[in-house]
C-alpha cells in the first residue's frame, strides 16, 4: 500500500500501486477489481487515486516516432510534456497546448483534456491528437481517432474508459523558445474582460488579486504572449533562438505552519504582485519555460498550504453570463477573507465535446488550503456556478458533491450510461468516479 | 574529458537495467553516441528508438552474455565503433536467504556480479590501455563495503569487483585510462522493487545517470551517489568485527 493523494494533498488515501513498463504488464494488473492509470500526479484532488488497483504509468515513458514533416509524435503515455519540449523545442517545435505545469503525463493531459492560455484560438489538448491506443478491461488494444465513439469519450474521459497506452499528439512550429509578452493592469472585471475580447494574441491570461473588494474588485494584470519569430529577437540571441537561460530552481523544503497564509499575508502578496506588475507593465521578452510554467521552477510548491492539503476551485461560466457570475464569485470570496494565492482567469473559446471541461466563456481558478471555513466556502462558489449555467473542472476537483455535479454537468448521466452499457464502470474507478457516481 | 572527439560512443554494458539506461540517457543527452549491450538484444528495439528520437544520437543495439567470459574478446571485436566510455551496469541481486541454502544459485550471483563485470572491463581495459585514452565505469555497491548477513553473497561479489575496479585504476592511470568505481547505495529501480527502502537514501535512476555523467567529466575515482552514503558506509565500516556481529544492519 501506498499512500497517495493528488497535487492538493488532499485528499489522502492507501492504494495499492503497480508501475507497469509494458502493455503486458498493463494488462496483468487489469484482471482483479476497479483500476485507473495515474499519471504524474498533477491532477488536484482524487481521480487518479483507486484503493483498490492505481497504475503508475510513469515507466511507459517511451517516445515512438517522430514526423519532422507534420510535426506528429508518438509516444507512450507516461511520456511527460516537459520531455516532448526537451526533445523537439531545439529542433523547433512546441506543444499545440500546454497546461500551467510542464510535470504532466500525455495520458494525463488526454484523460483531463487540458486547455492552456490559448484555449480560444487553438481549442482544448485533444484537438490535436490525431490516435489513442486504449487498451479494455480484456487487455485488448483499440486504437481510436477523431471520429471514432471511443476517442470522443476517452478525451476529458478521466481515464475512465481503459488506459491509455500510446498516442500520437500534433506539435506546433515555432522560431524561438521566447514569447513576446505583454502586460497590461486592469483596474477592475470588466476592463479585463475588455482586454480578454479585443485582444487577437495567441495567449491570453489574467492574474486576480481576489481579496480587492469594491471599486477594485477584480483588479489583475493581464498578460498576452507570442511566440517569438526569430526576427524578433535582439541579435545575440538570434544565433542560438531556441537556447533560454537555465533557471534557478527552488524547492519548499517543509511543510508550512497553517498560520504562514492567512488573510494578511496573502492580501500583502497580492497587493505587491499588482503593483509590481503595474510598474512593470508593457512588453517583454520572456523564456517559454518562466512563460508557460512559473511554479514548475519551484519544487514541491503545494507544501506551501502545510499538511492539510489544498484544494482548487475551477470553474467555466458561459459568455452571457460571465460578468455577472465572475461578480459573484469574487464578491464571494472577498466577503469571506479567505484568500487565494493563485486567482487565474481565462477565456475559452468554443468547445462541442462529451466530457471535456472546456465551453465558449471564462474560467475562473483559485487555491485554498483545506478547512472547514474554505470547503464552505466553495459549496457556495458552486451554488454560483450553478445558478449562471456553468461547470467544473475535474482535474482540478477533490470535493463537489455528486448532486452538485450532476446538475451543472449534465453530460455526466450519459457519461455514467455509456460506462455502464459498455462495461466499464467495474472495471475502471477513481475515487473521483465513486463520489461523483460517474 | 582529452578524448580526441568530444563526445566518443559511449558502451553500456548491462543496457537492459534501470540504471543502464539512465545513465545511457544521461550520455546521449550530452551528444554521445550509445551502444546498449544485454541479452535479447533485440527486445530492446524500444528503448533504442526512444534514445535515439529524444536526444538526436545513434543508438545500437548488440547481443551480450555477461556471463559467457570466453565470448568478451569476439563481443568487443564485433562492436561498430570503438568505445570511449565503458559503463557496466551488470549485476543481480538474488535472494540471499535462497542462496544460503542453494549454492549453484549463490554461484550465479557471484558471477553476475563479479566474474562477468570484471573480465569485461578487462578486455576494454586492454583496447584502451593500447590506444592511451578512455573511461570504465564499474557500477558497483555500498554492500561491498563491508559484507552484512542479510546480503553478504551479492556484497562479497561487489567487495571483488570493487577491489579489481580499484586495483584496474592503479595498474592504468599512467596510460591514459581512467576508472571511475560507482557506489550508489539504494536506487529506485526493478532490482529493489520488492524490497522498502527509506526516501531519503533512495536515488531515481536518472539521479544516478547525472552523477556519473558528472563523475566521468571531473575523472572522479569512487563516488556515493548521496553524499550521505558515504557517512553511513564509514561509520558501518568503523564498527569493531566483534560489536559489528551482534548488529542487525
Amino acid at each position: 500500500m501506498t499512500r497517495l493523494s493528488g497535487w492538493g494533498r488532499y485528499p489522502v488515501a492507501d492504494c495499492t500501486v503497480t508501475a507497469p513498463r509494458t502493455a503486458e504488464e498493463v494488462a496483468g494488473a487489469l484482471t482483479t477489481g476497479p483500476v485507473i492509470a495515474r499519471g504524474n500526479g498533477r491532477s488536484y484532488g482524487d481521480p487518479a487515486m483507486q484503493p483498490a488497483g492505481t497504475l503508475d504509468m510513469r515507466r511507459m515513458a517511451r517516445m515512438i516516432a517522430f514526423d519532422a514533416d507534420t510535426g506528429v509524435l508518438e509516444a507512450e503515455a507516461g511520456v511527460l510534456l516537459g520531455d516532448v519540449i526537451a526533445a523537439f523545442l531545439p529542433r523547433g517545435w512546441f506543444p499545440a497546448v500546454t497546461p500551467g505545469t510542464k510535470l504532466v503525463t500525455l495520458g494525463g493531459c488526454i484523460a483531463s483534456d487540458v486547455h492552456g492560455k490559448n484555449h480560444r484560438r487553438d481549442g482544448s489538448f485533444g484537438a490535436h491528437v490525431v490516435w489513442i491506443d486504449v487498451m479494455g478491461a480484456d487487455g485488448s488494444v483499440a486504437r481510436c481517432a477523431p471520429g471514432d465513439e471511443l476517442f470522443a469519450w476517452t478525451v476529458g474521459g478521466m481515464g475512465l474508459t481503459g488506459v491509455i497506452l500510446r498516442c500520437a499528439i500534433r506539435l506546433r512550429r515555432v522560431e524561438s523558445g521566447w514569447i513576446a509578452q505583454e502586460t497590461t493592469p486592469a483596474r477592475d472585471l470588466s476592463a479585463a474582460m475588455e482586454i480578454f475580447e479585443a485582444t487577437q494574441a495567441t495567449y491570453s491570461v489574467a492574474w486576480f488579486d481576489c481579496l480587492a473588494t469594491g471599486a477594485d474588485l477584480g483588479r489583475s494584470l493581464v498578460i498576452t504572449g507570442e511566440h517569438a519569430a526569430r526576427g524578433d529577437l535582439p541579435s545575440e540571441k538570434r544565433s542560438r533562438p531556441f537556447h533560454v537561460p537555465a533557471r534557478s530552481r527552488r524547492r519548499v523544503p517543509v511543510d508550512a505552519p497553517a498560520f504562514a497564509l492567512n488573510r494578511y499575508s496573502i492580501r500583502a502578496f497580492n497587493g505587491l504582485y499588482y503593483w509590481n506588475g503595474r510598474r512593470g507593465a508593457g512588453k517583454a521578452l520572456v523564456d517559454w519555460d518562466s512563460c508557460f510554467y512559473p511554479l514548475d521552477a519551484i519544487h514541491d510548491w503545494n507544501r506551501i498550504y502545510g499538511r492539510p492539503g489544498f484544494a482548487q476551485f475551477q470553474c467555466v461560466i458561459p459568455l452571457a453570463a460571465a460578468k455577472e457570475g465572475l461578480t459573484a464569485l469574487l464578491e464571494a470570496i472577498s466577503a469571506s477573507g479567505q484568500g487565494s494565492f493563485l486567482a487565474v482567469l481565462k477565456r475559452l473559446g468554443a468547445q462541442d465535446s462529451r466530457m471535456s471541461f472546456p465551453m465558449e466563456g471564462y474560467t475562473l481558478a483559485l487555491d485554498f488550503p483545506v478547512s472547514p471555513a474554505t470547503l464552505s466556502l466553495m459549496e457556495r462558489l458552486d451554488a454560483i456556478t450553478l445558478d449562471h449555467g456553468g461547470r467544473l473542472y475535474l482535474a482540478k476537483d477533490s470535493r463537489v458533491r455528486a448532486e452538485t455535479f450532476r446538475r451543472m454537468d449534465p453530460r455526466a448521466a450519459a457519461f455514467a450510461a455509456m460506462r455502464t452499457g459498455e462495461g466499464l464502470a467495474d472495471h475502471f474507478a477513481s475515487l473521483q468516479s465513486e463520489r461523483l457516481k460517474l | 574529458m582529452t578524448f580526441r572527439t568530444e563526445t566518443p560512443p559511449v558502451l553500456i554494458l548491462g543496457g537492459r537495467s534501470d540504471i543502464g539506461l539512465a545513465t545511457a540517457h544521461a550520455f546521449a543527452a550530452a551528444g554521445h553516441p550509445i551502444m546498449l549491450a544485454a541479452r535479447r538484444a533485440d527486445t530492446l528495439e524500444p528503448e533504442r528508438a526512444d534514445m535515439a528520437l529524444r536526444h538526436s544520437v545513434e543508438v545500437t543495439v548488440h547481443e551480450l552474455d555477461a556471463l559467457e567470459v570466453a565470448g568478451h574478446e569476439a563481443f568487443a571485436d564485433a562492436l561498430p565503433a570503438e568505445p570511449g566510455v565503458v559503463i557496466c551496469a551488470v549485476g543481480a541481486l538474488g535472494d540471499q536467504d535462497a542462496n544460503e541454502e542453494d549454492h549453484a544459485a549463490a554461484v550465479e550471483i557471484m558471477r553476475a556480479n563479479y566474474e562477468g563485470p570484471a573480465i569485461l572491463l578487462a578486455v576494454f581495459a586492454n583496447r584502451m590501455a593500447a590506444r592511451g585514452e578512455g573511461v570504465l565505469v564499474g557500477i558497483s555497491s555500498v554492500a561491498g563495503d563491508r559484507g552484512r548477513a542479510s546480503n553478504y553473497i551479492y556484497g562479497s561479489a561487489k567487495a571483488g569487483f570493487t577491489a579489481f575496479l580499484s586495483g584496474l585504476r592503479n595498474r592504468l592511470a599512467r596510460q591514459g585510462v581512467h576508472v571511475l568505481t560507482v557506489k550508489p547505495g539504494f536506487v529506485a529501480t526493478r532490482m529493489t522493487a520488492h524490497h522498502e527502502t527509506p526516501t531519503a537514501l533512495t536515488a531515481q535512476p536518472e539521479e544516478l545517470g547525472a552523477a556519473i555523467l558528472r563523475a566521468v567529466r571531473k575523472r572522479r575515482n569512487v563516488i556515493y551517489v548521496r553524499p550521505v552514503w558515504w557517512v553511513i558506509m564509514s561509520i558501518i565500516c568503523a564498527i569493531p568485527e566483534a560489536v559489528f556481529r551482534k548488529t542487525r544492519i
